[in-house]
């Protein structure tokens, strides 16, 4: 039987990255077709390129939908053959009714003028179809994450969808909305509709997928069948991580001196939704030199128990203690935890780590601008020379240290941070994701930096969804999922089999 | 041959230089242009001496409120209650000092913490409960217009007492020899001339340019981008003969208005405090990235709550200035005045984002919106035809900016 849908060898180039290379899967009709990979796989980008967000033209190979050749445009050009991408982040419009949402730019109207009886009737058979009865007039932001997702469904339906892409559908979801969902995954299957879901929840392929498709660093790795093959976990995380070390790390002395950080039990709620824990009893350390890691997938709230310690950057609630070399401190605020000697050096640099608009050296000296000034009375020549210290010792490529940040690349912008924080004279410096974006160069001066620090006696927390990075870099690695720590391992022990299972043996366990 | 390479590089570096800096010179252009404009169009009588302590008496509360509105605007905010809380203090000073008869020092004080409280309590709901600052300051912009028609009964108070009104409408005494004056006088021509004023004004263009010599050898030593030296030559030299020919044109008059000296010293003060000081620098912190700034230790929220308190501060220091040049307090004090300071701001450079700005900019601003006002006024143009010319000025200098910026990155 021919397939619905043929994606061949299939390529997409990024300035300095190559995205996909050379993917090819096969999608039958009626068929649920699960994509697995390691965060960064590709996976989003291989259904961005079928849906049309990145047009046909910026990518190479072939798509084939329906027996004939797509070249999809837009978005709309996709939508049109019937092929709906439900993303991971919901695209509802919260202050609107769910009728208003299900057939938003797609509206029932003659003339302009919106039928509103015809809209509130489909609106009520599409709910009936994902198993809903809330009225059509309720508004989307009453509703539950899951019962939005299964609107999101509902609006794909109403498109008359033959193809529905679901990513990481079920991510924020409680277990039983993830059962329903589910459920309804093999209904709609059973009514004709086509799916490819993206997921990490083994488990939940297990139960749904027909066909096995494991995508590693941009390539397909394995294809399995549920009907042919003897699918089992083991061999889906193999297939998911089995690359070798090709990057290296600069070699460090493996050393740990005295205890520098301890937090215990720490606890922290969501700071919009107080009944859920983002972080739970979550205890670990950090000694003087040492490069200590935290794994896990996105969302397993690394970043936000980095920025919860950090001065309560994030969310509410929050409980437990943590010590310096033995005392414990408060940290209250953000001034409190610099003054404690921590330093946090945050994913999101554009966005939470510099003032794009101003120069290197504004950015270098904010956080610590007492340093350059006497009695409030800024230094500037202090601070230039501060600047150009940092820009000599860290190799930050730019004209001068007035030149600035925005016009940086995205290593020098990281290198610009780290000199930040390290102006503030921290003690230990949590790294969150600190080669995200970055060229491989850059990546590896940032990898000796790192060391440098450790060799200073400098405690380095490193969160990073890269395995390879932290079984490279790190003397411990803790293991997260979920807002808890599932496990420790050291640098003997971690592998990347090690902690994917750890994190997907997790996942087996609450269901 | 390597003559003319270096010429070559000179003249890009002269080119690109203009053009990250157009904004500046624009400014300081337009001024002019518009000055130039005037005094033909008027016959001369733009800088007359009596019309030059004019302009700068009618501008004064709005430059005093412009150096308060940079730093709520850079900050990432707005306050539209400046006008009315400007009017406010006004009516308070007339009630405590005409119709109590209170002394004049403490009125005053009152006054003015006054001001702060109103601008803190504004600042309080902006910075700690996170309610934008439009909403905040309409609602104190009717508020307190509200408040000073209650407490002026919607009458006019007045007249202050002489040693109040010379707040706005004094002149600062001349401490040299009245022979010093007289002996000028007989040198330019002129019936009299205030020492003080000429002196103030050599003096001050003198410290503009030394000023100006040594940041470029600190420039020079630490590889600052240097601005070439045609441009600081030439912008120098008509800063300093501006600044002189004006003090001139005031000394022939009746000196130094006390307002000026008064706007003079508080632009100086903020020019420094935003740019040689830590919390200056925070300011523009956290309106350049406001989480950026949070992360990094900065208390976001107090300094927002300082900029709204100094800002109330400021405007009752203008209500002060203005009640005691109109000798008078009326329940229309400030009218609309919000939109003037604000347009000052803009015009001077600031961005609606926040995180950019100068004071000198907010200065030059309100002193071009004062001379269009002015220099209308005496060609007897319609306060029809004058709103929209000012709201079309307001309009192309913002678009000039945006298209600056697009076409600088």
């Amino acid at each position: 039987m021919q397939p619905l849908l043929e994606m061949r060898a299939i390529s997409k180039t990024f300035p300095g990255v190559k995205a996909l290379d050379n993917v090819s899967m096969s999608v039958a009709e009626g068929e649920i077709h699960a994509v697995v990979g390691e965060n960064g796989a590709g996976k989003s980008t291989l259904m961005k390129v079928l849906s049309g967000v990145y047009p046909a033209g910026t990518y190479d190979g072939e798509i084939h939908y329906d027996g004939e050749l797509a070249e999809f445009k837009s978005i709309q050009d996709s939508e049109a053959r019937g092929i709906i991408i439900i993303h991971q982040e919901l695209a509802l419009v919260p202050l609107l009714s769910i009728a208003e949402n299900l057939f938003l730019g797609n509206e029932i109207a003659v003339k302009g003028c919106i039928n509103w009886h015809e809209t509130t009737r489909r609106t009520r058979d599409l709910l009936a179809r994902v198993g809903l009865s809330d009225a059509p007039t309720a508004r989307v932001e009453k509703l539950g994450v899951g019962k939005q997702q299964l609107v999101e469904i509902a609006k794909a339906l109403a498109k008359d969808v033959r193809l529905l892409i679901l990513d990481e559908p079920t991510a924020a979801l409680s277990e039983s909305d993830s059962a329903a969902l589910l459920e309804l995954m093999l209904e709609l299957k059973a009514s004709g509709v086509t799916q490819i879901i993206i997921s990490h929840k083994l488990n939940e392929i297990r139960k749904v997928a027909d066909t096995i498709t494991v995508i590693r660093d941009g390539a397909t790795v394995s294809t399995m069948h549920a009907k042919k093959d003897e699918i089992t976990e083991a061999r889906i995380v193999r297939d998911m991580v089995g690359r070798d070390m090709a990057a290296r790390y600069p070699d460090r002395p493996r050393r740990a001196g005295p205890m520098l950080m301890e937090v215990d039990n720490w606890t922290v709620r969501h700071p919009d939704f107080p009944d859920r824990f983002t972080i739970r009893d979550v205890s670990f350390n950090v000694r003087e030199g040492e490069v200590v890691g935290i794994a896990g997938l996105m969302g397993a709230g690394r970043t936000e128990l980095a920025m919860s310690i950090f001065g309560r950057s994030y969310g509410r609630d929050i409980q437990g203690d943590v010590r310096m070399r033995g005392e414990p401190v408060r940290l209250r605020n953000v001034s409190e935890a610099i003054a404690a000697g921590l330093a946090y050096v945050t994913e999101d640099r554009k966005s939470l780590g510099l003032i794009l608009d101003d120069s290197i050296q504004r950015n270098i000296t904010l956080a610590n601008l007492n340093a350059v000034a006497r009695n409030g009375l800024l230094n500037e020549a202090r601070e230039t020379q501060v600047a150009e210290g940092f820009r000599k010792s860290m190799n930050i490529r730019a004209p001068s240290v007035f030149a600035k940040v925005m016009n940086l690349s995205g290593g020098n912008q990281q290198k610009v941070v780290l000199s930040k924080w390290l102006f503030s004279g921290p003690e230990v410096l949590i790294l969150d994701e600190p080669t995200r974006g970055i060229d491989v160069g850059a990546k590896f001066e940032i990898y000796g930096l790192i060391n440098d620090l450790s060799a200073q006696g400098k405690g380095v927390v490193m969160i990073s969804s890269e395995m390879p990075e932290l079984l490279g870099m790190c003397d411990r690695i803790y293991v997260m999922n979920e807002g808890r720590f599932m496990g420790e391992l050291t640098a003997e022990e971690a592998s990347q089999e090690s902690i994917m299972s750890m994190i997907v043996t997790h996942n087996e366990s609450t269901q | 041959m390597s003559d003319t390479t270096q010429t070559a590089t000179t003249g890009t570096n002269m080119k690109t230089y203009l053009v990250n800096h157009l904004r500046e010179y624009g400014l300081l252009l337009a001024l002019i242009a518009v000055m130039v404009f005037f005094q033909i169009t008027t016959n001369g009588t733009l800088l007359r001496p009596v019309n030059i302590t004019n302009l700068l008496l009618q501008n004064s509360y709005i430059i005093i409120m412009a150096l308060g509105m940079l730093i709520v605007i850079v900050a990432g905010h707005i306050d539209l209650s400046v006008g009315s809380v400007m009017g406010f203090v006004g009516a308070l000073a007339a009630v405590l000092i005409v119709s109590m008869g209170m002394p004049l020092l403490p009125a005053v004080v009152i006054c003015l913490i006054t001001g702060g409280v109103i601008g803190a309590v504004q600042g309080y709901w902006i910075a700690y409960w996170q309610i934008p600052s439009f909403i905040v300051t309409l609602a104190g912009m009717l508020v307190f217009r509200g408040l000073s028609l209650w407490l002026l009964q919607g009458q006019s108070i007045g007249p202050f007492p002489r040693e109040f009104q010379v707040i706005a409408t004094g002149f600062v005494a001349d401490p040299f020899p009245e022979s010093w004056g007289m002996g000028l006088a007989a040198l330019f021509g002129a019936r009299a001339i205030n020492v003080l004023a000429i002196v103030t004004g050599i003096v001050a263009a003198g410290a503009i340019v030394t000023l100006g010599l040594r940041k470029r050898a600190s420039n020079r030593q630490y590889g600052t981008e240097e601005e070439p030296l045609t441009f600081f030559v030439v912008r120098n030299t008509v800063v300093a003969v501006a600044l002189i020919f004006i003090t001139y044109k005031l000394a022939s008059f009746r000196g130094l208005p006390n307002v000026l000296l008064t706007m003079g010293v508080l632009t100086i003060i903020y020019a420094f405090l935003t740019e040689n000081t830590v919390i200056g620098r925070q300011i523009y912190a956290v309106g350049g990235n406001e989480k950026a700034a949070k992360l990094s230790g900065i208390k976001t929220e107090r300094l927002t709550f300082l900029a709204f308190t100094n800002m109330g501060v400021l405007a009752a220091a203008a209500g002060l200035v203005f009640a005691a040049r109109l000798n008078t307090a009326t329940p229309k004090a400030g009218f609309a005045l919000e939109l003037d300071v604000i347009a000052a701001a803009f015009i001077g450079g600031a961005s609606m984002s926040g995180g950019v700005g100068k004071i000198v900019g907010a200065v030059v601003g309100a002193f071009l919106m004062g001379v269009l006002n002015n220099g209308m006024s005496l060609m007897g143009i319609g306060i029809d035809y004058q709103q929209m010319i000012k709201g079309l000025v307001l309009l192309a200098a913002v678009i000039f900016d945006v298209y600056n910026k697009s076409k600088r990155v």
